[in-house]
């Protein structure tokens, strides 16, 4: 930086002075070797020293063995997942400020679009190894506080790492165009100490567990649909749309599908594994790695008894376990 | 000006106005639009890529005779010629870098990314895929049979090669002035055009039935459609190309010093035949 | 900028030749001196077009929240504004300016491939209705930013089929354009003008040409790539089928980069040639100008990949990608010192096009060096896809390419319509426009350091002050650009007559045409010592 200033003033000396040379009479000379010379090698020489630092930072940061902890994280149209490999668990995060600010309608809080439902929580002083992914588009992981920008993408894995030294929140946003909300799309990294971690690792693990319980029990149609509904909104209505009347030709509509008030079990398995035509997944992707299968059949329920389908089948979670082993 | 009707010798040509580029412009705009509402299933599609195409070969009679006609009254003089073949030449290259990007993104899909969805980072979205060419990537299930080298794209080698070299005979006769020859060698190049198409629609079907292989055989499938079947498309005009100069030489158009379209033509075969010898080697064989 | 009004352009038109007048005229022409004045105003009506998508983007980017426009319409209109500014507005400009000023700058009668040259002209305008008519489709223009990376851009409509048929056409443009130009340079200089005479323009175009021929056609394949992964089952860019999004990037940037460079040289030849006129001093280092151009060229084929560092390339490529972008400073650096050393003891004066120049000097130097900034991998990992970029690309282009075309429009108008411009009123257009220019476009370096990405159409609180600046800033220099609208049309109906050579220090072979330029020039070839 200090060698940009330092051009840079010299570049704005020059012109300055020439145009004090108002009036002068041309000097006609127009060729001088050495003074070519010397402002071709000069330039090289600060270029060479600053490649320097930077091959040795490039070379540092390459290197993500050695970590104390890896996190997947999976990029989707529009929120994160993380994925904690060691532990067993993960969770989306997602943008948590509410409409109305964005609207104007209300007053924007301080953290407004960098703040989430669920923060990335992880330990201070360890090397945590990032393992970065996308399930639709091209995403990017991008936390300047960290130095930390890698691309999601989808069908591969890129690894990268990060370390922080204090603990306290760090923010940050997709930075890669994804569609119509990436500009809604933000990262928040919370830093704890490592006990503070521990407890809540443990506290993850335990809501796991309770996860468990959900799906062994049978569910009540309201709640059901209660839930689907909220499990609609979050992932389904960006392309069927909260009408249920999807955007045609490209999304269908589920109001009064086939699918939607046919049987229940393709329509468990058109959600669980997604749509292929000649073999390629389509934009209606498998939901099985995404949802629960408490929410896909909460999802499914909510199709099947929302706007104009009255199909009155009530979901159980076991129904969409066995369907899942059915398609094995 | 240069067309100067008292016949004095130009010191350059330059053209009168024309219509027809607007025409051609005109035609693309139709083709274009009309391809995007195809291939989102507006029924209008199709007729509007058909008008296109027929404004387009419109287009093409005209301009084309056109300067037909002007190069028949000798209205091109040797520094016209010479625009003429840097002309050709930057086209050629023009295309030759078309082509590039395709093996470009051939020796991309082999060398990395393959490889790379084999590699241990990958493991965890794709635990069961082993890097191998050819592949359809680690997503689709249908098994399908590579193509060969050895069969019809060697015959087709073969073919495309003495095309080439009876091209040269042809070219050699008309400088010699042996009309007859020239005939008969540079319909002879055509037919091996033609036959190298038929053998390659051929191949297609049976890629299709026999092999299961298909555009949308993964990466395998693409690479290898898109860049035989730009490069079929491109025998195609050479082809055609070739025909025309064979009717104009019928017609009594060309002499020994004066042929720079049938050159052209040439030049154009040859880059193609090049093309498929990179396709062989690259795409069959290897 | 100009036209030559019919009636005086017919008064020399030789006895036999019948020419269609009015309309027909501008559509069947084949004079090159027409066809650079149809580039020059197609040109500065797309300017206009992304111009006012570049206004929509600010007014909405004026404070946080969503105003005026959808966050898909805005990303819309920043992908458009994107494509039609470099497709549409710089890309014609420097294409018209060629067609003017080869032939007369070499010499010959006319361009090598008259009608060829209204066909590259006329492909535009057309491939621009299929490209703004992509607002009208079912799903809007396409929204996945000028670089149309898959797979965001297999998901959008139809408007994105349209955006790739214009790209085909608008590279078919660019290609039979640049055939011609080489062939003219090559074939029809004048007797005596070696190909180290010529003027520096022409250098930089033909080398300018040789890059567009180049790198077209690759675009053109990578956009087939794109329509076959949407339509017809192909994989190339889909891991599934065993591709890879990262490959368009590759092949995209195989022609982007080498692109940015098509939009700066003619601008570099531009300014060579006003520098030398108003230092009234022959240009410094001839030589080694066109040296530094050709590795510019040749090194452009070379640097793609620093526009992908955070995909995750392996270190031993962002190296090499790295050390070969920052190569490019020195040639460039040579090109900036060459002008300064011309300028050094000149006997210089201030026209408009001078301070164009100069202006351009300034500022272009600004931006390469955020560009070499960006070139180190930490830093760009930091900065990639945030306004640091946005900072970079404007002042390389905007006031790099568009100012150095300003200049030459002021610098040639005497010559293209026989009238001199109001130079009262070319002087504010360059002081407004290189201050408004500042005040838009430096704030965002400061958004860019403090982590603001590109392509949102809301942001943090924290970014609202220099938001605010820059969009006050990006409506003033958009209403200074009516300045230069005015400066020409007023030249045009009533400036002054023009002498033949109205700057002094000017000896290229235009300015030995009597001023307007006649229809047809140098039938006979002229000498060149
Ligand atoms: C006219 C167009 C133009 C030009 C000329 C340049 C010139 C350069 N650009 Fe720029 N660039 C763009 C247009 C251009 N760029 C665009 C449009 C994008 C964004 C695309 C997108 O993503 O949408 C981009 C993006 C871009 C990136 C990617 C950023 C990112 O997305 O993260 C990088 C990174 O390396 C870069 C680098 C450079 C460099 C090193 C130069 C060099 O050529 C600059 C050289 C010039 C100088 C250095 C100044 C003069 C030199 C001296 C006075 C000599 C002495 C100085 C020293 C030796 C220090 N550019
Ligand atoms: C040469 C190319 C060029 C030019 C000239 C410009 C000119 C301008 N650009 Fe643009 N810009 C790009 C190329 C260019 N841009 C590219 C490549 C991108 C990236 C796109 C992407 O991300 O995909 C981009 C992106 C981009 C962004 C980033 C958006 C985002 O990332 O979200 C912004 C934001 O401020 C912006 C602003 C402007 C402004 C204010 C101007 C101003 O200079 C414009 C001034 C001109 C006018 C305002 C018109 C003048 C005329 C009038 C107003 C006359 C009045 C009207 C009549 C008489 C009818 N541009
Ligand atoms: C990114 C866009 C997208 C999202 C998000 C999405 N879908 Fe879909 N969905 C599609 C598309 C596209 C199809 C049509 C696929 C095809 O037939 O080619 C589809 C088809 C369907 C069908 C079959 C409808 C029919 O009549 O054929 C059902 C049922 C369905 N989706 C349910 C869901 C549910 C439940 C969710 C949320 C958990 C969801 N979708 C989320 C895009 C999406
Ligand atoms: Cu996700 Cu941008
Ligand atoms: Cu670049």
């Amino acid at each position: 930086v200090v060698i940009f200033i330092v051009v840079f003033a010299t570049m704005f000396y020059s012109i300055y002075a020439h145009r004090k040379s108002k009036g002068h009479v041309a000097a006609q000379f127009h060729e001088n070797t050495t003074v070519e010379i010397i402002w071709t090698v000069i330039p090289f020489i600060i270029l060479v020293l600053m490649a320097w630092p930077a091959t040795r930072t490039v070379l540092a940061m390459k290197d993500t063995s050695a970590a104390d902890l890896t996190v997947k994280i999976t990029g989707s149209q529009w929120k994160w997942n993380y994925d904690y490999l060691n532990d067993g668990f993960g969770y989306f995060s997602e943008l948590s400020t509410p409409y109305a600010q964005i609207e104007n309608r209300e007053k924007k809080n301080e953290h407004y679009l960098l703040e989430v439902d669920r923060p990335l929580v992880v330990p201070v002083n360890k090397k945590i190894r990032l393992l970065i992914t996308s399930s639709d588009v091209i995403h990017a992981w991008y936390l300047p506080s960290a130095g930390v920008q890698q691309d999601a993408i989808p069908g591969f894995v890129r690894d990268d790492w990060m370390k922080f030294e204090k603990t306290g929140t760090y923010r940050g946003q997709c930075a890669k165009i994804c569609g119509k909300e990436h500009g809604y799309m933000p990262i928040v990294v919370e830093v704890k100490s490592e006990p503070e971690y521990a407890a809540w690792v443990a506290d993850q693990k335990k809501k796991v567990a309770v996860a468990g319980g959900e799906v062994d029990k049978t569910w009540d149609i309201k709640d059901l649909t209660a839930r689907g509904e909220k499990v609609y909104a979050a992932n389904c209505a960006a392309c069927h749309q909260a009408n249920g009347k999807g955007l045609p030709p490209a999304f269908p509509p589920l109001d009064s599908s086939k699918v939607a008030t046919g049987p229940k079990l393709a329509h468990i398995s058109t959600v669980l594994n997604g749509v292929t035509r000649d073999g390629k997944p389509t934009a209606m992707v498998a939901w099985k790695g995404t949802l629960s299968d408490v929410d896909i059949a909460a999802v499914v329920t909510y199709e099947r008894n929302s706007w104009s389908n009255h199909t009155g089948d009530a979901i159980q979670p076991s129904e969409v376990a066995s369907a899942k082993v059915a398609a094995k | 000006m240069s067309t100067n009707p008292t016949g004095a010798a130009p010191y350059y040509f330059v053209p009168k106005p024309s219509y027809w580029p607007i025409t051609g412009s005109f035609a693309l705009l139709l083709m274009g639009f009309g391809a995007a509402c195809w291939f989102n299933a507006y029924a209008a599609g199709p007729w509007l890529v058909l008008a296109g195409f027929c404004v387009l070969l419109t287009m093409m009679f005209g301009w084309f005779g056109r300067v037909i006609d002007e190069s028949e009254h000798r209205m091109y003089n040797a520094k016209v010629d010479l625009s003429f073949r840097w002309g050709m030449s930057w086209f050629i290259f023009s295309e030759v870098m078309f082509f590039a990007a395709f093996f470009g993104a051939l020796f991309y899909v082999r060398n990395m990314s393959v490889p790379d969805l084999g590699g241990l980072d990958q493991k965890l979205l794709w635990p069961n895929f082993t890097p191998a060419w050819p592949t359809n990537g680690p997503y689709l299930k249908d098994v399908f049979t590579p193509m060969e080298a050895i069969g019809i794209p060697l015959l087709n080698t073969i073919i495309l090669v003495t095309s080439g070299g009876t091209l040269t005979v042809a070219h050699h006769a008309l400088k010699a002035g042996h009309r007859g020859a020239l005939k008969a060698w540079l319909l002879a190049t055509i037919v091996l055009g033609f036959t190298f198409l038929f053998l390659q629609a051929y191949e297609y079907t049976n890629a299709y039935s026999a092999l299961n292989l298909k555009l949308s055989t993964g990466v395998y499938g693409s690479t290898f459609f898109m860049l035989t079947g730009f490069h079929g498309f491109h025998v195609t005009i050479g082809a055609l190309m070739l025909s025309v100069m064979l009717a104009r030489i019928l017609r009594g158009h060309f002499d020994a010093s004066h042929h720079f379209a049938f050159e052209a033509a040439a030049w154009y075969w040859h880059f193609v035949d090049v093309v498929w010898l990179l396709l062989f080697i690259l795409v069959y064989w290897m | 900028m100009s036209s030559i009004p019919h009636d005086h352009a017919a008064g020399h038109e030789h006895a036999h030749e019948h020419h269609p007048g009015g309309i027909m005229r501008w559509i069947t022409t084949t004079n090159h001196k027409d066809i650079g004045t149809l580039y020059l105003w197609f040109s500065f009506i797309m300017f206009i077009a992304g111009g006012i998508m570049a206004l929509a983007i600010r007014a909405e980017l004026f404070e946080p929240g969503l105003q005026l426009v959808e966050p898909e319409f805005f990303n819309q209109l920043n992908t458009v504004h994107g494509l039609i500014m470099i497709f549409g507005a710089i890309m014609p400009a420097a294409v018209g300016f060629a067609n003017w000023q080869v032939p007369m700058m070499i010499g010959a009668p006319d361009m090598a491939f008259g009608r060829l040259n209204n066909w590259s002209f006329w492909l535009l305008p057309f491939a621009g209705v299929l490209l703004l008519g992509s607002f009208l489709s079912p799903g809007g223009a396409p929204s996945a930013g000028w670089t149309l990376y898959p797979p965001l851009s297999v998901q959008t409509g139809m408007g994105m089929d349209m955006t790739i048929f214009a790209v085909h056409i608008m590279g078919a443009s660019s290609i039979m354009g640049s055939i011609n130009i080489i062939t003219t340079i090559l074939n029809m200089r004048a007797p005596g003008m070696t190909l180290m005479k010529m003027p520096l323009f022409v250098w930089t175009w033909l080398i300018t040409a040789y890059l567009l021929i180049a790198v077209m056609p690759v675009l053109a394949g990578a956009v087939t790539m794109l329509l076959t992964d949407r339509h017809f089952g192909t994989s190339f860019f889909n891991a599934a089928g065993g591709g890879d999004p990262v490959l368009f990037q590759h092949v995209f940037w195989f022609f982007g980069h080498p692109e940015v460079y098509i939009m700066i040289l003619p601008s570099f030849g531009i300014v060579s040639t006003v520098i030398p006129a108003f230092s009234r001093k022959p240009l410094f280092g001839y030589a080694s100008m066109v040296y530094a151009t050709a590795s510019i060229a040749i090194l452009s084929f070379l640097v793609w990949a620093h526009h992908m560092f955070t995909v995750g390339m392996p270190a031993a490529g962002q190296l090499f990608f790295m050390y070969a972008t920052m190569l490019i400073a020195v040639p460039t650096g040579v090109k900036v010192f060459n002008w300064l050393a011309t300028m050094w003891k000149g006997s210089m004066t201030f026209e408009t096009p001078m301070l164009f120049s100069i202006g351009f000097i300034f500022l272009f130097t600004m931006g390469g060096f955020t560009g070499l900034v960006l070139s180190i991998v930490p830093v760009d990992i930091s900065l990639h896809d945030t306004y640091y970029v946005v900072a970079h690309f404007h002042y390389v282009l905007v006031a790099g390419s568009l100012f150095a075309f300003f200049a030459g429009i002021y610098y040639w108008l005497p010559k293209w319509c026989g009238r001199m411009y109001d130079e009262t009123l070319g002087k504010w257009h360059f002081w407004l426009s290189f201050i408004f220019f500042n005040i838009t476009f430096f704030p965002m370096h400061f958004l860019g350091l403090a982590g603001m990405p590109r392509r949102v159409p809301d942001y943090a609180t924290q970014f609202t002050d220099w938001n605010a600046v820059a969009s006050i800033g990006a409506f003033g220099f958009g209403l200074s650009q009516l300045l230069l609208l005015v400066a020409v049309l007023k030249a045009i109906h009533s400036g002054p007559q023009a002498p033949a050579r109205p700057w002094e220090g000017a000896d290229t072979l235009e300015w030995t045409l009597p001023s307007p330029a006649p229809y047809h020039t140098f039938e006979t070839p002229p000498a060149v010592k």
